[in-house]
Order: C-alpha cells, then sequence, then structure tokens
C-alpha cells in the first residue's frame, strides 16, 4: 500500500547522508552528521587520566555531555545521555586504557527527526577521528511505523509525530571480510546482526517490532558502505597518523 | 573441575564470599554452567514478588511493591488544574522516580543517582503509551477544570531491576486511587470536599458524586533480562547487573502488545532469538503479575 511521504521519498529510502570530520579544531576528535535536515555535531576529548567515582578503575569510562538546541537540560537529555554512553562503551575497547575518561559531547544543531539516531552516528565518527581504538563501528538507524502498518525508514520530525510508534535501533557496521560467510555466523545468523542498542516509543505489536528489525538490517548495509567510504580517504592523506 | 586461569587455583584454597568478591564473574558463571544462580533461583524465575495497596494513608493513591529485595513506594496526590488549550477536555499526569540515598550504598545526597530521570522518563512514557489511563476521564469541567495526578514513587532499596518493580508499583497505585470529591465554591473555582462539610447542605451540586476509581485498561507490565554469553537472565538482582552489564527491558501491556523494548547498549549483542525469548519470559511473568495485583485488590476491597 502506498503512502505520500512529504519529500517524495519511498518507505525504505533514507534521506541523504553527510558527515564531515575534523570540524573543531581544539577537540581530539569531532565530526558533524546530517541526516537531511537533522544535524548534529560530536566533540571527543581523551582519553583524560581518572575516572568518576562510580566508575571502575579498571577499565576506561566515557562520558556523554548532551547539549539540545535550546533550552534547558531534561529527562528527555538524561535518557539521550544514558543510551549513548552504554552504547557508546559496547563498541570501545575499554580494557586498552584502564582508569581514564573520555568525554563525548553532543551540540545539537538541527532537530528534523531521528535525532538519537544521527547523534549516534556522530558520536561514532567522531571517536574514529580522535583515534580511540573501537572494537567495530555502529550504525544508528530509525524506522518508523504508521497506523497502516506500513514500516518507514528514517522518519522526519512531521512523519514521527504522526506515527503510531517508531524505534531506535543501533546495529554493528556490515562485516567486509574474506572469510566465507559460515565462519562468521552465531547459531545461523549473522554476527552482524545482532542488536546493541534499541529504543521505542508507541505501542506495537511484536511481529511489527521484528518486521522493523529486519528492515533496519537491510538498511544499515548502506549505511555502513557510506561510512567506510566516509572514513576512508581521510585516513591515506592524514600526514600525522603513522602508517 | 579445573578452570583454566588464575581464579580456578584459589577456588580450592579460598572461601566461597572471598572468592566472591574478587572473582564474581568467574563465581557466577560456575552457578550459569549448572543452570543455576547463587539464591538457587533458576535461570528464568523471577523473585518472589509482593504487592500491598494503600501504604501512604494521606494520599488519593497509593501502593508498595517488592520484588525480591527491591523495594518501591508510590503515592499519588490529586490536584486540580486547567487543561492545557490544545486538549481541553483532558487531564495529565506527571510522575516523579526519587532514589533517596537510603536505597543504596552508590546514592548521596549530594550525588544523585544518574538513573533516577531516565526511570521518571521511561515510567511516564509506558504508562501513557501502553492506553492504560484515559485523560479524558481526568476531566473535570470541559476547558476550565481538570485532574493532574502527581505519581512520586520512592525507590527504598536498590536491588536490581528497579524499572520493573516501579512500574509495578505505579499501576497498583492506580489501581487503588480514589479520585476525591469536589464542588464549585462561590467564586467559580473547584474546591475538594471535606468530610465535615458532606453532611451540610452545599451550595452547589458536587462536580462528581463518590469517590471513584479510574477504569484501567490494557495495563503494561515489564520484565528485565540479562544476556550473558548464551544465557538469558530474568529479573537480575544488583549484583547480577554491574557484572554481566547487558540487560533488556520489555514491557508488554494486557492486550499482548509490546509498549517498549528498552535495550541501552551492552557488550553481547542481541539476536533475533534472544529478543524473542525476551518477549516470551516477559508474556509469562505478566500473567503471574496480573495474578498478585488482582490478589491485592480483592484484599483490598474485602476491607
Amino acid at each position: 500500500m502506498e503512502i505520500d511521504r512529504a519529500d517524495g521519498r519511498s518507505p525504505n529510502q533514507l534521506r541523504p547522508l553527510s558527515c564531515s570530520r575534523g570540524v573543531l579544531n581544539r577537540a581530539h576528535g569531532s565530526a558533524s552528521w546530517a541526516q537531511g535536515n537533522t544535524q548534529v555535531l560530536a566533540a571527543v576529548y581523551g582519553p583524560k587520566a581518572g575516572t568518576k567515582k562510580n566508575e571502575d578503575p579498571e577499565k576506561a569510562s566515557v562520558e556523554v555531555i548532551w547539549k539540545p538546541k535550546t533550552g534547558q537540560i531534561g529527562k528527555q537529555e538524561k535518557e539521550f545521555e544514558m543510551v549513548l554512553k552504554r552504547t557508546l562503551q559496547s563498541i570501545c575497547i575499554l580494557t586498552i586504557h584502564p582508569n581514564t575518561t573520555t568525554s563525548v559531547i553532543v551540540q545539537v544543531v538541527h532537530d528534523d527527526g531521528a535525532l538519537l539516531p544521527c547523534a549516534i552516528n556522530a558520536s561514532c565518527a567522531a571517536l574514529v577521528d580522535a583515534g580511540i581504538p573501537l572494537k567495530h563501528l555502529a550504525v544508528a538507524i530509525c524506522c518508523c511505523l504508521a497506523e497502516s502498518g506500513l514500516v518507514m525508514l528514517d522518519p522526519t520530525k512531521l512523519e514521527e509525530e504522526k506515527m503510531k510508534a517508531f524505534v531506535y535501533m543501533v546495529l554493528p557496521n556490515s562485516i567486509l571480510s574474506v572469510l566465507p560467510e559460515e565462519s562468521s555466523s552465531v547459531k545461523g545468523e549473522q554476527m552482524d546482526h545482532g542488536l546493541i542498542t534499541s529504543v521505542t516509543h508507541g505501542v506495537m505489536s511484536v511481529d511489527d517490532y521484528l518486521h522493523c528489525l529486519e528492515r533496519g538490517r537491510a538498511a544499515t548495509s548502506k549505511m555502513s558502505d557510506f561510512l567506510r567510504r566516509n572514513l576512508q580517504p581521510r585516513l591515506s592523506s592524514d600526514s600525522s597518523m603513522a602508517g | 573441575m579445573g578452570a583454566p586461569n588464575a581464579a580456578g587455583d584459589w577456588s580450592s584454597e579460598m572461601e566461597v564470599d572471598a572468592f566472591r568478591r574478587l572473582f564474581p564473574l568467574c563465581y557466577f558463571e560456575r552457578h550459569l554452567s549448572e543452570s543455576i544462580r547463587p539464591d538457587a533461583r533458576p535461570l528464568k524465575r523471577a523473585r518472589d514478588t509482593i504487592v500491598s495497596l494503600g501504604a501512604v494513608a494521606s494520599s488519593d493513591g497509593s501502593a508498595l511493591a517488592k520484588i525480591g529485595s527491591t523495594t518501591m513506594l508510590a503515592a499519588i496526590k490529586m490536584e486540580v488544574m486547567t487543561p492545557s488549550v490544545d486538549s481541553p477536555d483532558e487531564g495529565s499526569i506527571a510522575v516523579e522516580f526519587h532514589m533517596p540515598p537510603i536505597c543504596s550504598p552508590v546514592v548521596r545526597p549530594g550525588r544523585p543517582a544518574e538513573v533516577a530521570p531516565v526511570i521518571s522518563k521511561q515510567l511516564f512514557d509506558s504508562l501513557l503509551s501502553s492506553g492504560m489511563i484515559d485523560l479524558k476521564e481526568l476531566s473535570l469541567v470541559k476547558g476550565k477544570a481538570a485532574w493532574m495526578a502527581y505519581l512520586d514513587i520512592y525507590c527504598l532499596d536498590a536491588d536490581g531491576a528497579l524499572f520493573d518493580a516501579a512500574l509495578l508499583s505505579a499501576v497498583a497505585a492506580f489501581s487503588h486511587l480514589r479520585i476525591p470529591v469536589v464542588s464549585l465554591n462561590d467564586e467559580g473555582r473547584v474546591v475538594v470536599v471535606s468530610k465535615e462539610l458532606e453532611g451540610e447542605k452545599l451550595v452547589k451540586e458536587p462536580v462528581n458524586e463518590e469517590r471513584r476509581k479510574l477504569s484501567l485498561n490494557s495495563i503494561p507490565f515489564s520484565l528485565t533480562c540479562i544476556l550473558h554469553k548464551n544465557y538469558i537472565l530474568a529479573d537480575p538482582t544488583f549484583e547480577e547487573e554491574s557484572i554481566m552489564e547487558t540487560f533488556i527491558t520489555v514491557v508488554l501491556n494486557s492486550s499482548g502488545q509490546l509498549v517498549s523494548l528498552y535495550k541501552p547498549g551492552g557488550p553481547v549483542l542481541a539476536h533475533t532469538s534472544a529478543i524473542q525469548e525476551c518477549i516470551a519470559l516477559t508474556k509469562h511473568r505478566m500473567k503471574e503479575l496480573q495474578e498478585i495485583i488482582d490478589e491485592a485488590i480483592s484484599i483490598m476491597e474485602v476491607d
């Protein structure tokens, strides 16, 4: 069943992505990520010595500060900070630099839907720019469910508000491997199909949720390619990096 | 049964408590390989749950919920307010989750818990989007007066699965809630009718007759599960949560729909099979919780 999206995209089509790294001078790593009109700027400082009191000193810790575009910091921002912190902690290799803190500051430049996935993508690119050791990259996507049961990817703010429910999901980026496919699968499922993070809003049936997951997985391969292409050329021309 | 690491060499010489403190992950994995947990629960079973209604006498609705040692006290206070212009025939609710220092050694007066505002927001989203409360029932006079329900939840003991216990106590408090009787006074403002005035003749009739209950449909219930390697543990304690950091919280409402599936990062990736198993465990848990709440309501109605 066809539904007309305001900007004429098909249900599976993502908005134009753009990513630029190294936008801030003083930060150790920075990236600006834009998905259509939603734009987020992320800066990474670290690793710095010492951990906060409640954190485990045997591992590195990640601290996230979320700055909204306008208004005071409220519960929504604290929730985003917590989800972002836990997601980034699961992709960083925490045992390499124990007893250090890496700060990630996220500034919302414009919010036009899918804000949290945009911020996760920006933070991931900023971590790469800062040279923080990562296990794998993370790709975040938003998937929304209309009243009619149609699943659409990457909604704008207006679409998000009209929809019955939406899901933010974060998946590891697709594996580009020389090994044959069977060796990287776990119980018949691909290694890169596991879910790192999922946050949902609104009520949906369990089948709808699983359907959204499938659509999101299919779209991550496109985003992973974009991320790889974007990160690649910088490394070879960057003379300050070793190797 | 020698483990090929340093922990294994010590295990035969050390006391159990010392081993538990020094090598917590190894201690837990020894138990998990036998499909049991240190408190003798099978992996998929939740802790004993108790709900008691009417714990706070001065509030309009309250409940105390205990899941194992995790204790939550929820209380609802109703106040009259003017409804917003966009929804003149709807009341509203405000949820606040407090973690006072009594609940955990980690929380100090100058150092509030990071997780408290996050749980507040999640509770608010779950209660509203599950459709449990029809906000139109909270309306008094369209466009002029409506009820605002202030729900405060205090964590008295934080021993893991905080969101589950908080949601259970919130649901129980709402099922205990009795809306106070109000009437319009001379200046046209809505005032609460206190018990002494009920006997005298009132200038105007009360806006609502007796203290009525809210009708609750599609109540949300939740279950937090920990993922660790291939194991799924239901209803973790604080110790389990701090050692195995990946958890999924699934909230289902009584019509079987998914209200929220919350997995905030964590070292273990969730495959579809794990997600489906967590959802199945939550469905099972929902039946247990529904029985417990129904029993608590029937005990209260007998009194």
